[in-house]
């Protein structure tokens, strides 16, 4: 009798829910999200959510984006909201700069960072240093976004990782995501922050596509900035990296795993807070270190790494 | 306005007299002998209006709601200065004053963000945004004029000629020293620096133009500047002691507006004498807590 309660029970519910399913449609669960598609959630998110948002670029609105990052925006926002510019970077910078100064949140969208050589004076000088320089009179909360790094045989001009530039200076923070959860929770958490954020995305990451948690998918979804993540656990070798280099750890460490050897990938999220104490934490494990990046090694990020880690407290402790 | 114009006359040559003094250091450019410009803009303004400039930028501070006693204790580094002696000279900053900024040009584009900002929110204000003829040819104000120009962002482009960028006259650095036209779509005035009063109206001129939704406007102020460029620049290897003599005598701005008020009957000589004294002694003052005042903590610094 009583298996029988139970079974009509859980009949009962089984059919509840069937039905259940039918009403509501889809089932919560993970999704398959591109990396382009979780920038383009958080933008969306973010300009709906408040009104002082805005984005500016070349290509942004009616083009829908250089690389389609902000496809759809100007079709929704309009073009107080998403602004197209000339081929002018050091002067848009400088304007989308001015205007976070007086009170909006502006994503300034290079097309790439190469560009943002062009503007590099108003990165740093006017937006990285105002705070400190004004007493903290005069805060500026800019987004500046684009493709860093590599991408696909565009040449030399073109394939520059800004990481350490920007990684470099006081007042920035300087964010470097790899996965589709990476992008969207730490683009919003960029624009959310009072201050100045670089956020090198990486254009062959764009139609990478990533399984994207319930979590992640919500409206409020945010990572904090300055925390790394560990990618996949290990205790033989540390590997740390940023951006599209990350999934390139993930593959040497599927083929070292066949020959016995785990590796233990961090992946970075943020350059500058750099989370040193995850290295570390991850260091004193493994006894090894190998940082795997896409910029030039000499004084890089990986170069900063390894000088944090000899400097630290614990170096000697390994031996 | 002529006490602002005494207060800023007295304030930067009291930072002349502290900087030889060696309790000022570092750079510091004075703005004496352009005073019509910074007053004459500001009471063509609105104080909830925004204004932006260059380094020259002590008088600015004062115009913008700035006191004397917080300027000067910021050119001596304390902790009473208008940004905690972590500014310095060139880095000062009010409500909807943006300062102050180092990088020769670079304030243009920003003053525009900031014009931008104005339209965006709808709230009728508008921003003024000042350079120098040695700025005047930087390639990021003509990417900003195009864009100001296209975007119709109220702000007002005013380029403070006074004949030399650091050493270098005008006419050796600039094929066109038409400054009011370089805005090409842009329509541009030009008009007597040294002359508060005209500059106050082309002000309010300009101003209406910018709130009316026509667009940016461009204003060239001819003035000219007694100290060299800054504390470092002695002022007379590219310029002669006449001409700066000439100038004096000839077209001071507060001279000329005290002429203007005596013969008009707006004012007697002891008035004016009278807010002299007053003027002195605020600057004294001044000078005095600029001196004494503690420099910012430690803590503050890396902060």
């Amino acid at each position: 009798m009583a298996s029988l309660r139970s079974f009509l029970r859980s009949g009962k519910n089984a059919v509840s829910a069937v039905l259940r399913r039918e009403f509501h449609g889809t089932p919560p669960a993970a999704v398959q999200v591109t990396v382009r598609d979780a920038l383009n959630q958080a933008l969306d998110e973010e300009l709906e959510r408040d009104e002082r948002v805005f984005l500016l670029g070349e290509e942004v609105a009616q083009y829908d984006g250089a690389y389609k990052v902000s496809r759809g925006l100007w079709k929704k926002y309009g073009d107080k909201r998403i602004i197209d510019t000339p081929i002018t970077e050091m002067g848009f910078a400088g304007i989308a700069v001015g205007a976070a100064m007086a009170g909006l949140r502006p994503i300034c969208e290079f097309m790439t960072f190469n560009f943002s050589m062009q503007a590099i004076d108003q990165v740093i000088n006017s937006a990285a240093k105002t705070y400190y320089m004004s007493a903290g009179l005069q805060p500026v909360p800019i987004v500046f976004r684009g493709p860093n790094g590599a991408s696909a045989g565009v040449a030399a001009q073109h394939s520059q990782c800004f990481a350490a530039w920007y990684g470099h200076c006081p007042g920035l923070k300087v964010v470097s995501p790899w996965s589709a959860e990476d992008a969207k929770g730490l683009l919003k958490s960029a624009i959310r922050d009072d201050n100045p954020v670089v956020f090198l995305e990486n254009e062959l990451m764009y139609g990478v596509p990533f399984e994207m948690s319930e979590e992640a998918q919500s409206k409020d979804f945010l990572l904090p900035i300055g925390k790394a993540k560990i990618e996949r656990q290990g205790n033989h070798v540390t590997l740390v990296s940023h951006s599209r280099m990350v999934s390139l750890c993930l593959d040497a460490a599927a083929v070292l795993a066949k020959e016995g050897i785990e590796c233990e990938v961090i992946n970075m999220r943020t350059i500058r807070p750099l989370d040193a104490e995850a290295i570390e934490t991850s260091v004193m494990k493994t006894n090894h270190l190998i940082t795997v990046e896409g910029g030039w090694p000499q004084f890089g990020v990986g170069a900063e790494i390894l000088a944090r880690i000899m400097e630290g407290k614990d170096f000697f402790i390994c031996f | 306005i002529y006490r602002m114009m005494q207060t800023i006359r007295r304030m930067e040559l009291k930072a002349d007299q502290l900087y030889k003094q060696k309790i000022i250091r570092g750079f510091c450019h004075l703005y004496d002998g352009q005073e019509a410009c910074a007053v004459g803009i500001e009471t063509g303004i609105n104080l909830s209006d925004h204004l932006i400039t260059a380094y020259r930028a002590h008088g600015y501070t004062l115009t913008r709601g700035g006191t004397v006693r917080e300027i000067m204790a910021e050119l001596t580094g304390r902790r009473g200065g208008i940004a905690k002696g972590k500014g310095g000279s060139m880095h000062m900053y009010t409500k909807h004053f943006y300062g102050g900024n180092g990088i020769v040009g670079a304030q243009v584009p920003l003053g525009a963000g900031v014009a931008l900002a104005c339209k965006y929110l709808g709230n009728n204000e508008i921003c003024v945004c000042l350079y120098g003829d040695g700025a005047a040819n930087q390639g990021q104000i003509f990417e900003t004029y195009n864009m100001a120009s296209l975007w119709k962002l109220p702000c007002i482009f005013i380029c403070e000629n006074n004949k030399y960028g650091m050493g270098t006259s005008v006419e050796r650095a600039s094929t066109s020293t038409h400054y009011f036209k370089k805005g090409d779509f842009i329509p541009g005035l030009r008009m007597d620096g040294m002359d508060v009063l005209c500059v106050r109206e082309a002000t309010k001129f300009a101003a209406e133009h910018c709130r009316s939704g026509k667009g940016p406007i461009l204003m060239e102020l001819q003035t000219y500047r007694y100290h060299g460029h800054s504390m470092s620049d002695p002022g007379i290897s590219y310029r002669t002691r006449e001409e700066i003599q000439e100038v004096r005598s000839k077209s001071d701005p507060i001279s000329m507006l005290k002429d203007r008020m005596l013969s008009n009957n707006m004012a007697s000589v002891e008035e004016l004498k009278e807010i002299d004294v007053e003027v002195r002694k605020e600057i004294e003052e001044a000078a005095q807590f600029a001196t004494t005042d503690p420099e910012p903590p430690l803590e503050d610094l890396c902060n």
